[in-house]
């Protein structure tokens, strides 16, 4: 009797220990970043299971502020929205570094993001994917979009379009020669630069056929001919450049605008361990390769693009130059409270006839 | 010790709605109350008053399409009930049988498949290289391409055929109920069909009316996909603006207070409507 009680510890505590080895990631991120491929070859690694759920930055905030940051264990919004929800909202933990493999990450994106997600003395986001909002257009029957402003060329009038939402102010905000990313801290100076730019957008709302709100309703304007340029993602253009070779993602004059996706810790995630485990695989050169080709966005994996399919460099190379690289604008942090005034802009723009 | 078990059996019975009603609706509710009426100040700083109350009154964007949203929902209502009314009178009077059966399971074949897909129908049969605009330039009745999504009529096209089943349904039970014998009492008497129908028809099937436009009314009400897809950049919707609020702005106070306006003017509506038709919310679910 005693030596079967014994022996039934000895099975419960050997079945706790694999239990905590192995457990479920539930991971929230974007569409195109955890494909399928990759999760069989990480839980086929580590005994780990992966549950995905796709959403978008306002929605992943939205979802973790309703539960105090539980329900998942690894998220990804982009770096400029974490410090302003984290004072907000206090949704996320700190990254422990030394569970972290620094080496797989491009040094100088590894230290800029860490720089951007630092909130009272810790580091909250580690970068995993980037990519920049700019113009799509399709270059035979809109050669001339060349910069955010002309999609208001009464030429193209009923034929463009673009989201009501803040990369949009941003974007015209540059295109007019305004610096709003400089006025981030000065509230005053950057509701002057909002102004400008509402009081443009309401005089360009009639040459906009639609404000597009998902990826596929944007690329589906385009591909139909019904839209002819817009502002959008350099994916976006890229897919829809191996349909139709006319079109294609241009960087905007005024500088596209550049994100990165990060990995960040919801403050009450349960597996932690299988979440760096999942940053330390995914960052491998190889792995990234294969997010990248499916996402069509690069990755922060040192080497990571060497393993992406010639097509999509090619046309990664044909959108960006030197130049054009050395132009991206950065989103900075964005402080708490900017919102507030970039949605009372937006919310005047739609109303406006 | 009859009475303890039928008491208990009383209690059983009522536990599941009683739980569905408490949990589901009252608790979310009062919680989505306390978020409203709580202030934002600062980070993490929150006070207690209705300035979030104050601002949908003070802020001309909201009431104005709070209002928008209220007229073509009620706009829809109507359109529903002149569209579903001789539908309902054809199935209910005019046909017996298997063909009535018939006629019934068509009427609700296009609610097997989700909202979304029969908006993204429309889309297809609406825009600018859809079926309708390349049907019309195929027979040469016009000479380029049209657009006619993305506008207020598409908006109610959308709202009509989504909620045309709940019109219907309600119609028919009612219509089925008025004895036939008191319609041909009706020309007996030399009535013409106009006035059986005005003193006959209308007021029997008057509880069917007003439920049908009570459900019609809510659903285009509180409807997202549809206004969302199908409506253009000047087509504003209050459900699209409380999801703004709490997805996009992270102002789930000013969204929760719209949640309760919303609540409070569409019960108002239905109100001013029973007082306006002489109907008793009572009487109108208890008949149907």
């Amino acid at each position: 009797m005693k030596f079967s009680l014994v022996s039934s510890i000895a099975v419960v505590a050997a079945l706790t220990a694999q239990m905590t080895q192995a457990e479920t990631l539930r991971l929230l991120t974007w569409g195109g970043y955890a494909p399928e491929e990759v999760i069989a070859m990480f839980e086929a690694e580590t005994g780990h299971t992966v549950e995905v759920t796709t959403s978008n930055n306002e929605e992943m905030i939205a979802k973790l502020r309703a539960t105090n940051g539980s329900g998942f264990d690894l998220a990804q919004p982009s770096q400029d929205r974490i410090t302003s929800a984290q004072e907000e909202f206090g949704i996320y933990k700190p990254i422990d570094m030394s569970k972290v493999n620094a080496d797989l990450f491009i040094p100088s994106m590894l230290a800029a993001t860490a720089g951007n997600t630092t909130y009272e003395g810790e580091i909250y986001g580690l970068p995993h994917v980037w990519g920049t909002s700019g113009l799509v257009v399709n270059t035979a029957m809109a050669g001339d979009v060349t910069d955010y402003i002309d999609l208001c060329d009464a030429s193209f009038a009923g034929k463009v379009s673009y989201r009501l939402k803040r990369p949009t102010l941003i974007g015209f905000a540059y295109s007019m020669g305004l610096d709003p990313f400089a006025a981030y801290d000065d509230t005053d100076a950057y509701q002057g630069i909002l102004d400008e730019v509402e009081a443009k957008l309401t005089e360009c709302k009639s040459n906009v056929k639609t404000y597009w709100d998902g990826g596929d309703e944007i690329q589906n304007l385009l591909r139909s001919g019904e839209v002819v340029a817009s502002m959008a993602w350099d994916t976006g253009g890229w897919q829809l450049n191996a349909d139709n070779p006319d079109i294609t993602f241009v960087a905007p004059e005024a500088g596209a605008l550049g994100w990165i996706d990060t990995f960040v810790l919801p403050a009450r995630g349960r597996a932690d361990d299988a979440a760096y485990d999942w940053i330390n695989f995914v960052m491998q050169p190889e792995i990234a390769a294969m997010i990248t080709n499916t996402a069509g966005n690069f990755t922060a994996a040192v080497d990571g693009d060497a393993g992406v399919s010639a097509d999509l460099k090619a046309r990664y190379q044909g959108s960006f130059d030197q130049a054009a690289i050395d132009n991206i604008k950065w989103y900075p942090p964005v402080p708490a409270g900017l919102e507030a005034l970039e949605g009372a802009t937006l919310d005047r723009i739609n109303a406006a006839n | 010790m009859v009475s303890d078990t039928s008491r208990l059996g009383f209690y059983l019975l009522l536990a599941p709605i009683l739980l569905w009603l408490i949990v589901l609706i009252i608790l979310p509710h009062i919680g989505l109350f306390i978020v409203s009426i709580s202030e934002k100040i600062g980070p993490r700083e929150y006070e207690t008053g209705f300035d979030n109350y104050a601002a949908f009154f003070t802020e001309p964007l909201y009431w104005r399409t709070f209002a928008r949203t209220a007229i073509m929902s009620i706009l829809a209502t109507a359109l529903t009930l002149i569209l579903g009314f001789p539908i309902a009178y054809y199935i209910a009077k005019l046909t017996r049988g298997r063909t009535k059966t018939t006629l019934f399971l068509m009427c609700m074949i296009p609610f097997w498949v989700s909202e979304l897909v029969r908006t993204f129908g429309w889309m297809i049969l609406l825009r600018e290289t859809g079926v309708i605009s390349n049907a019309l330039q195929y027979l040469g009745l016009i000479d380029g391409p049209v657009e006619m999504l993305y506008n207020d009529a598409a908006i109610m096209v959308g709202l009509v055929y989504t909620s045309i089943l709940f019109m219907v349904v309600p119609l028919v039970t009612t219509l089925d109920s008025l004895d036939d014998s008191l319609i041909e009492a009706g020309y007996d008497l030399g009535g013409t069909s106009t006035s059986i129908m005005r003193e006959i028809v209308i007021p029997h099937a008057m509880p069917g009316i007003v439920s049908g436009c009570i459900v019609v009314f809510m659903l285009s009400l509180g409807n997202y996909l549809t206004p969302i897809l199908l409506g253009g950049k000047d087509s504003l919707w209050f459900t699209g603006m409380i999801y703004t609020q709490f997805i996009t702005r992270f102002n789930w106070e000013l969204g929760s207070a719209f949640g309760f306006l919303l609540l409070a003017l569409s019960s108002l509506v239905v109100f001013a409507g029973l007082k306006l038709s002489r109907q008793s919310l009572t009487e109108t679910m208890g008949r149907t």
